[in-house]
């Protein structure tokens, strides 16, 4: 990577950002407007890693070509370079990129124990934006010969080895990086690639660890480790490493990338590093509990902040097209079809969505087409949530203490700290959550994924803008704050439900609400939902009083009072209950779809 | 003039190949810059290393890890055969001796101090790479592998199953609209690469499979039928390695779709001929599309064509194939190009252009919806 000067933030006046992503290039404009920035334009094209042009520059110069166009600003030259600095009418002051074409990062740790030092190397390889392909662990009872014939099947591009405390036991890490050395694993790049292997396990194991991997072709970095101690985490040094290989070997072995590298006036962040940024600002800012979605098109990352944890996951192969026909075989196609109200041919659909698989670029041009794909993206949400909640136990993202305690009931596998009740907002990002023709519908799609509980603020990422301005905050903070507050994320409404289930038809509860432009009192029954209008900027106090078994956060039957915001949506109450299930013969789920999408007016 | 890109794939009567063949692991390369190559010929070759045995002594023994080198009666490096000792505890006063021995052939790789464990490997695998493409050699990477280059004709498919393969370009439908059914295979295309129209029926690859076709191509395949010869649904784009008696390639998209004219006529011109054909299919970054290769004779190459797909330019005037529902597979011509976003039926708004479909219809249809084509 060439060294690049350091930006100064008060020259910046025009910045230009993309987001390399599996399917689409994304181009924004950030303007210094009456000296406020401002996110001014924007624009996209397919990703081109693909032949023919099999260069991801391609599609950075036609998105920012697009950007030009609309904005009557030229930023690309001739030679096809983004032109800088602004001089006039043509050009920017930074170019700025993030980037998850290519599958992503892709990595195998290992550690000793699953729940302990491999959970930590986990743990730092999905912090730092990878795609975790594999887990091996002394204890995860596989006999050796098996974890070395899995070790040599992968191609992971990196490697990241944990175990030990500081002054611990050397025995059990050696016996790992001695399974590995002899196993070779052969990175997808091909023989010339030299495999990046992270130690970050017990120091005083690191020269044996050295010993083992000598005359490998292998290039191993050794690090602080990253459970110097049982109750404490240090994950930091093992994200930066990961994020520095990320650059000087994995990107740079993809089509185009070392221009994409040489253009940038900033590293180029891994996408889901710069979207977990972006939210853990602003849960810390506005003190709440917020959990992030950013579907893609290959893999769905959930990023989660309850308190001051912070985890990210990353469900590979849950995305929206190189992995659409994945999500339909993980899920079921019988999944995929409860949330579908109208009539489709099950071999028709399927071959669809390998024609989807195979060429991803393509959009829903039709009603039909749409309704499917929301479907389908309510699964791969869904999955990946449960995904996220399994591996958000009591344990952390980036550093944290613990006590000895937790470090025992981790060993038994702790509670998930998710919890919906308690949970403030979601906000939802990725082309069928943020391009959706109806607000409606990402609401509905995101409620049905999610199920939230209680009293739960829902958010979009306008277009989809979080990953540009994650790594704008690396250059200039304070742009990044301003165009997120006025332009990135948009507001949609509340959702207020209740935990429990009961039987159609019951009452589930009461509801009074008051508050800017609405006054208005109410029943609503088991399995309705139903759509308050309440504006953007508005909002309004909500007293509920809950049938018995119903559940808003005081305990079943207790009434509640809160807050609920508005948006461009307003406020759903939704009383179909919490685990949501949808019973009943085909016509009678037909029947409960096809009211709940013409309540919140989801396909109008 | 308003213009797009858009990616495409390469269909070629005639283009300048390059290939490049690398070994997995460093090993030897048997072939010199210049020489001419076979399909099938060998041009590099080496030894997987052997299985890894991980054989913990200090246990078997019981001894402490760092008293299992003086037990070892073999040392690193050491050949072994199967049940031959190789250790000996020096128990109590020479009794209570305890002894280990190989679990396998191989070598002694090496010897752990700090974990009592001592790796065995089993013995090397051979492994060889073929030319795969008959040409010249242009290129050797020391110890790693070479680039060879020949004048083809190049058919890149949309989506491959199994891996390489190579044989004579047997048609099987007399027009690109023809199903491929299974009465349509016969016993004497064992070995050859056998060239369908529009869908290849789930009993027609069975049958294929049962006559031993070294490769069957064809336009489109369900879905239903692919997951019944794999067995199981295939969830990402990322094939190669399956292995179900025969390669299929498949040029256009899943469902009942003809193979497009041109595709279709290039394979009819080579009948007969020998081509190199490779399934494995990778829709992720670093993109691989299932290929088939037919070496050209020298008097056969023309000058290098120049195809719009290869420029990916969408204009108007251009050929384009629909590659969406609700006109998956429907081909026209580009006649315009609006700046102006669109609002679609489904209420999302996008860039379209409008087409001229064969059909005499006027549709209009996302941009990203469409790929170009040559014909």
């Amino acid at each position: 990577m060439t060294a690049k000067e350091k930006l100064n933030p008060d020259d910046l006046n025009v910045i230009l950002a993309t987001d390399c992503g599996s399917t689409t290039t994304k181009a924004i404009l950030i303007q210094k407007v009456d000296g406020h920035y401002r996110q001014t334009h924007r624009g996209e094209a397919p990703t081109t890693v693909e032949e023919p042009a099999a260069d991801v520059t391609v599609g950075v110069q036609n998105a920012a070509t697009e950007v030009g166009e609309l904005s009557g600003r030229n930023l690309v030259d001739g030679d096809g370079n983004i032109i800088r600095p602004v001089d006039g009418l043509s050009g920017c002051d930074a170019y700025i990129s993030t980037s998850s074409a290519g599958g992503g990062l892709q990595m195998m740790v290992a550690g000793v124990v699953r729940n302990m030092s491999a959970a930590s190397a986990k743990r730092a390889a999905l912090g730092a934006g990878a795609i975790v392909m594999e887990t091996i662990a002394s204890n995860d009872k596989r006999k050796p010969h098996e974890q070395i014939q899995r070790i040599r099947e992968l191609r992971p591009d990196m490697v990241l080895l944990a175990g030990g405390t500081d002054g611990g036991t050397v025995k059990h890490v050696v016996q790992l990086a001695e399974l590995i050395a002899p196993a070779r694993p052969q990175p997808r790049f091909g023989g010339a690639y030299k495999l990046p292997v992270i130690y970050a396990g017990n120091p005083d194991a690191a020269d044996a660890v050295r010993q083992t991997f000598a005359g490998e072709n292998i290039e191993l970095a050794v690090i602080p480790n990253v459970r110097p101690v049982l109750e404490h985490e240090n994950l930091g040094p093992a994200r930066d490493r990961i994020h520095d290989l990320f650059l000087e070997h994995v990107m740079a072995h993809a089509p185009g990338y070392p221009r994409l590298i040489e253009w940038a006036d900033a590293p180029i962040m891994p996408t889901p590093g710069a979207v977990g940024n972006i939210l853990q600002t602003i849960a810390e800012r506005q003190g709440i509990n917020a959990v992030g979605v950013d579907i893609g098109g290959a893999t769905t990352d959930v990023f989660s902040v309850f308190g001051t944890e912070f985890n990210r996951t990353v469900s590979a192969n849950l995305g929206m097209s190189y992995s659409i026909s994945n999500v339909c075989a993980e899920a079921g196609m019988e999944n995929v079809l409860r949330w579908v109200h109208i009539d489709m041919d099950e071999r028709e659909l399927r071959n669809r969505v390998k024609n989807k698989m195979i060429r991803p670029t393509t959009i829903p041009q039709t009603r039909e087409a749409l309704i499917f794909e929301q479907a389908v993206a309510r699964e791969a949400l869904r999955l990946a949530y449960v995904q996220h909640k399994e591996f958000a136990t009591t344990l952390h993202g980036v550093q944290q203490q613990r006590t000895v305690g937790d470090t025992f009931s981790q060993s038994t596998g702790g509670d998930t700290i998710v919890d919906n009740m308690v949970l403030d907002l979601i906000v939802g990002s990725g082309g069928v959550l943020s391009h959706a023709p109806r607000m409606e519908q990402t609401v509905a799609m995101m409620i049905d994924a999610f199920e939230p509980e209680g009293i739960t603020c829902l958010a979009k990422d306008s277009i989809f803008m979080m990953p540009h301005l994650g790594v704008l905050a690396s250059v200039h903070p304070q742009a990044a704050l301003e165009v997120f507050e006025k332009d990135c994320l948009v507001y949609l409404g509340t959702c207020v439900a209740p935990r429990g289930q009961g039987k159609r038809g019951k009452t589930c509860f009461r509801y009074q609400i008051k508050g800017d432009g609405i006054h208005e009192t109410g029943e609503i029954k088991v399995g309705e939902m139903r759509l308050l209008p309440l504006a953007m900027n508005h909002t309004a106090e909500i007293v509920i009083d809950p049938e018995r078994g119903f559940d808003f956060g005081d305990g079943p039957g207790k009434p509640v009072k809160g807050i609920v915001r508005g948006g461009t949506v307003g406020v759903v109450l939704d009383a179909r209950g919490r685990p949501l299930v949808i019973e009943g013969e085909e016509m009678d789920r037909r029947q409960q779809i096809t009211d709940w999408v013409s309540e919140l007016n989801v396909y109008e | 003039m308003a213009h797009s890109y858009t990616p495409g794939l390469r269909v070629s009567r005639c283009v300048k190949h390059r290939t490049r063949r690398m070994l997995p692991i460093s090993g030897e390369v048997t072939v010199s810059v210049g020489d001419r190559v076979a399909a099938q010929d060998v041009v590099a070759r080496t030894f997987l290393p052997g299985p890894v045995i991980p054989f913990n002594l200090s246990n078997k023994l019981g001894v402490a890890a760092t008293d299992v080198p003086r037990c070892l009666l073999k040392e690193q490096g050491d050949t072994i055969r199967k049940e031959e000792l190789i250790a000996r505890s020096p128990g109590i006063f020479g009794l209570f001796q305890k002894e280990a021995y190989s679990p396998e052939d191989g070598t002694v790789e090496t010897i752990s101090q700090i974990t009592g464990q001592v790796i065995l490997r089993g013995a090397p695998e051979p492994i060889e790479v073929l030319a795969y493409l008959a040409g010249e050699v242009v290129e050797v990477i020391p110890e790693q592998g070479v680039d060879i280059e020949a004048d083809v004709a190049m058919v890149q498919g949309i989506l491959g199953i199994g891996g390489e393969a190579f044989g004579k370009i047997r048609m099987a439908c007399q027009s690109p609209e023809m199903t491929l059914t299974p009465d349509l295979i016969h016993n004497d295309m064992r070995g050859q690469i056998v060239i369908g129209g529009a869908r290849m029926t789930g009993e027609a690859v069975k049958r294929a499979i049962e006559v031993g076709t070294a490769a069957v191509i064809s336009g489109g395949m369900d879905d239903q039928d692919l997951r019944e010869i794999l067995g199981q649904d295939l969830g990402v784009a990322i094939t190669g390695s399956e292995k179900i008696g025969t390669s299929l390639v498949i040029t256009e998209g899943f469902g009942d779709i003809a193979m497009a004219a041109r595709t279709f006529e290039l394979f009819r011109q080579f009948s007969g001929r020998e081509a190199a054909v490779n399934g494995a299919t990778q829709i992720r970054a670093g993109v691989m599309r299932p290929e088939i290769l037919i070496p050209l004779n020298s008097d056969e190459v023309t000058p290098q064509e120049e195809l719009a797909s290869e420029h990916g330019i969408l204009e108007p005037g251009a050929r384009v194939r629909m590659i969406r529902d609700p006109y998956f597979g429907l081909l026209g011509q580009i006649s315009e190009l609006p700046h102006e976003l669109t609002v679609l039926d489904s209420g999302s708004k996008a860039r379209v252009l409008t087409v001229n479909v064969d059909d005499g219809r006027h549709l209009t249809v996302p941009r990203a919806n469409v790929e170009l084509i040559e014909e």
